[in-house]
């Protein structure tokens, strides 16, 4: 037994010393609660988090309070005697009803908060959000534009060839960019897996759940970059694609909205170039085969008695600006359908293609500004 | 509860055990004790295989960057940890217990069915073993979480088929283990043991029984709708077949909420037969315990969705399962003032099982309360999937149930052993897990809040310096439970005070009335309880 007390001293001894050695730790800590809010849902959450936790707190000090009290006081070393009471009903009674009143307190903030998390309702502009394994991709709906947002941080310094980055693991390529003050609303989705895209500075986390669209709201109130990452197990790469949000002014933003949209355009076909006859046909093959052929027939054939065909057809050998109007508005009462939603540079290619393909003889090239100019 | 006539002796040493001998005798046992201690060894050996696997998961967090094992073993080793632990080393120990005591604190011989409990743990190594194997076969181990959800679970290689049929195995056996007990609890209990006056043990069992009844084969079909999707054409959880993946986190959690009742419920029950034992005094408000232990099975069955904030579901249904996941708090505040009140007034001594029970009592507290945090639908937004849930839920599994499973090892291992344990040793094993503990779990909070989510290999700078306190303390926590491994084999090899029949003063339940260690054989003829 004096050897034991001796081990048990000796023990404490070493455990005081190495709780102590993990203090300077604990002084250099950098985080401990949550990050800075900039929406008023994330303002909301950290205050009712705090309001539970002091309500914790007492409670947990009350409870335990009573229990050391007790253990100092009631125990068999000291000489006290055991008592023999075992129910209350009175006391039974009023440690259910008053955790039960307790509760109500808390539901109260909690319920306005999350009707107002939910509250979806009018936003100012829509963006979607789609997961990949291992990155997202932001779509402008509106705008018409969008792309993918890739991690930045480079494989040497996650494999410790060289030092970290001060955004190491929360850096991407592309952050999604939205305007300070605005009610944006997310649509979230994913392509493969389950993955969870969430800004813990707007307190909004939503999973992208494959095959479903779920939406999600934020407002941010400051301007700056913020940081998140997937928050739903998505395999290998699941530590590795950052959610990144650049909040900008709403003048800024709009400046990045024209930027964007500039380099849409830029990718896109000049529609004042004057193209090669032969070079549209080759494109407009193309165009013919996603488009047209399941009903005319790649041979130009058509079906009898059902589609018509184009080789030999007297519209297709006929005027160009003729042939053109039939695509792009369609036939009333047959199965042609208005083609208007194909860039001009595209059904100016395709009927180009049409009018010198099979037996067809007419072989003039319809340039891409006729097709514009035919629009109006 | 239940008083004793304690000049009764209930246990009889006849001489005819026609038992074999060596590895035979514990492969054709139907003896509770043999099967009790065969499930006991198993979920310790388990317990440290999850261990190993918890010390790897801490090594790679040791450090930002990628220094141990790449990034799909990371999620393997999450990911058996997980199914290792709650299916291999907590559950198989609360049957453990179960079988050892249950026969004992109502006066029975054995169990109701012996030779399907011979069979409900035989079945158990070859889960284990299917699990551990699925490390070594093409594609890896299982890596999409315990929680195994679809569609990463449909990617998975042949790892993922071995895990679905270790979880079929395990299920079967937890099953019939329930059989077993309630019809054991409810057929035979000794003249008098009337259910209310039953050790409270036994209800918590009873109970935990009854939900395992219920939800396995839940989990089953969870699983087996994942074996087809993967391999025979359906699309349970497939969109683009006409299926919805957040199905199957339906169903799982359907299943895996009453699961973490059946994982607490035991060990509430081996708390209750502690506390008072240590406090020489009764156990306050029995009726209200059991009243309340059956409250919260109940209520475990209509708060599933609260792991599921964040899928996306309607208003409404947030708010239901709110405010029904924060009545959970009611039942359960009633048991923990029920235990203070215990020992209020007690005439308390500290050995080693009442440090557990009191260390249990406050930790788990401490991770109720964080459970309430979480069921707060606006805040878990913020901290599902984060090391808050992951600090959350090992305060309530680690230092709620394995804290109450090393508290009743010790109070029941003189029955068992014939010896005393080493107070010292045993008592250096709590402090060091204690201190370990918080050391390795309450940084975690801090993590979780400031945003670093669960599940990732690596991790922004920002979360290093916690990161590495805890990794310490995981490994201290480690290696700590070698010391109760030490304890023990001391005990079994008999180095130590010969342990009389009521080693505790206090302890006035069956179990005391035979000597120690127990007869092979105990109560053949049922003790009289008035």
């Amino acid at each position: 037994m004096v050897r034991n007390r001796k081990g048990q001293v000796a023990a404490a001894r070493t455990l005081i010393a190495g709780v102590a050695g993990l203090l300077p730790a604990l002084a250099l800590a950098r985080v401990f609660t949550f990050q800075d809010p900039v929406t008023e849902i994330a303002r909301q959450q950290i205050s009712l988090h705090n309001f539970i936790m002091w309500i914790c707190v007492v409670i947990f000090v009350g409870v335990f309070g009573v229990m050391f009290y007790s253990i100092f006081k009631h125990r068999k070393s000291v000489g006290h005697k055991a008592a023999q009471f075992h129910e209350n009903t009175t006391v039974e009674v009023i440690w259910t009803v008053i955790p039960f009143l307790i509760l109500l307190f808390m539901a109260y903030p909690a319920t306005k908060t999350i009707l107002f998390y939910k509250d979806t309702s009018s936003p100012d502009m829509t963006v979607k959000v789609t997961g990949y394994q291992w990155k997202w991709s932001y779509d402008y709906l509106q705008e018409g534009f969008g792309f993918y947002s890739n991690l930045k941080t480079p494989l040497a310094q996650i494999e410790n060839r060289e030092a970290k980055g001060e955004n190491y693991l929360l850096e991407v390529d592309n952050p999604l960019v939205v305007p300070v003050d605005t009610k944006v609303r997310v649509l979230i989705t994913a392509n493969d897996v389950l993955h969870s895209w969430w800004v813990p500075a707007f307190g909004i986390k939503q999973d992208a759940i494959p095959g479903f669209v779920r939406d999600a709201w934020f407002k941010a109130e400051q301007v700056g970059t913020y940081r998140g990452q997937c928050a739903e197990l998505c395999g290998k790469e699941h530590g590795f694609m950052p959610v990144v949000v650049e909040v900008k002014s709403k003048e800024d933003y709009a400046k990045w909205v024209a930027g964007q949209k500039q380099k849409v355009q830029a990718a896109a076909d000049d529609p004042s170039k004057v193209w090669d006859g032969k070079e549209l046909a080759v494109r407009g093959e193309k165009v013919f085969a996603a488009n047209c052929a399941a009903c005319h027939q790649a041979n130009g054939k058509g079906v009898p008695n059902a589609f018509p065909a184009l080789d030999g057809s007297k519209v297709v050998n006929g005027p160009k600006g003729e042939q053109l109007a039939l695509v792009l508005n369609g036939k009333e009462g047959t199965a042609m359908a208005s083609f208007k939603q194909l860039s001009d540079t595209d059904l100016a290619a395709v009927v180009t293609y049409t009018r010198s393909a099979w037996g067809n003889t007419a072989a003039d090239a319809l340039q891409p500004a006729e097709v514009k100019a035919a629009r109006k | 509860m239940s008083s004793i006539p304690h000049d009764h002796v209930g246990g009889h040493e006849h001489g005819h055990e026609h038992r074999p001998a060596g590895l035979m005798r514990w492969l054709t046992t139907t003896n509770h004790k043999d099967i009790g201690t065969m499930y006991l060894w198993f979920s310790f050996t388990m317990f440290l295989v999850g261990g190993v696997m918890a010390l790897t998961i801490r090594a790679e967090l040791f450090q930002p960057g990628l220094q141990v094992v790449h990034p799909e073993f990371f999620n393997s080793m999450t990911t058996l940890h997980g199914l290792i632990m709650v299916f291999g080393a907590i559950m198989p120990a609360a049957v453990g217990f179960a079988n050892w005591m249950i026969p004992m604190l109502i006066g029975a011989p054995d169990m109701a069915f012996a030779r399907m409990n011979n069979w409900s743990f035989w079945l158990l190594p070859p889960a284990a073993i299917l699990l551990i194997t699925s490390l070594f076969v093409p594609g890896g181990a299982a890596a999409a979480g315990w929680t195994l959800y679809p569609p990463l679970t449909i990617q998975a290689g042949m790892g993922m088929d071995l895990t679905i049929f270790a979880v079929h195995i395990m299920g079967a056996s937890s099953i019939m283990g329930s059989i077993n007990i309630i019809t054991t609890i409810l057929n035979m209990r000794a003249p008098g043991m009337t259910l209310m006056k039953m050790p409270l043990f036994c209800w918590t069992w009873l109970i935990t029984a009854y939900l395992l009844i219920a939800v396995m084969p839940v989990l089953a079909g969870a699983v087996t709708m994942l074996l087809t999707d993967r391999h025979f054409g359906t699309s349970f959880f497939n969109a683009a077949g006409g299926g919805d993946p957040v199905l199957f986190q339906h169903i799982f959690w359907f299943f895996g909420h009453p699961e973490v009742y059946i994982i607490i419920l035991p060990a509430f029950g081996i708390v209750s037969q502690i506390i008072p034992t240590f406090s020489r005094k009764p156990l306050f408000g029995y009726a209200s315990m059991v009243y309340a232990t059956a409250g919260i099975a109940i209520l475990s069955f209509i708060v599933w969705a609260h792991h599921m904030f964040t899928v996306g579901m309607p208003v409404m249904g947030l708010l239901f399962f709110m405010y029904a996941t924060m009545l959970i708090a009611v039942p359960t505040g009633v048991k923990v003032f029920n235990w203070v009140a215990t020992m209020w007034k007690g005439s308390m001594s500290f050995e080693a099982p009442m440090l557990f029970a009191v260390g249990f009592l406050f930790l788990f507290t401490m991770g109720g309360f964080t459970g309430l945090v979480l069921s707060l639908a606006p805040l878990d937004m913020q901290i599902h999937d984060t090391y808050y849930v992951v600090a959350h839920f090992h305060y309530v599994m680690v230092a709620g149930s394995l804290f109450a499973f090393f508290g009743g090892a010790y109070y029941w291992l003189p029955k068992w052993t014939g010896t005393m344990y080493d107070e010292g040793v045993a008592k250096l094993h709590f402090w060091t897990s204690l201190v370990f503990f918080n050391i390795t779990f309450f940084p975690q909070h801090f993590l979780g809040l400031a945003g670093m989510p669960r599940r990732i290999p690596d991790y922004a700078q920002q979360f290093a310096d916690w990161n590495m306190v805890s990794s310490i303390g995981a490994f201290g926590f480690g290696f700590s439970q070698l010391i109760f491994l030490y304890a023990v084999v001391k005990c079994i090899r008999g180095q130590g005070a010969k342990a009389p029949a009521r080693p505790w003063d206090g302890g006035d339940t069956l179990e005391w009335t035979v000597p120690s260690p127990a007869p092979y054989h105990t109560f053949e003829t049922p003790p009289v309880v008035r």
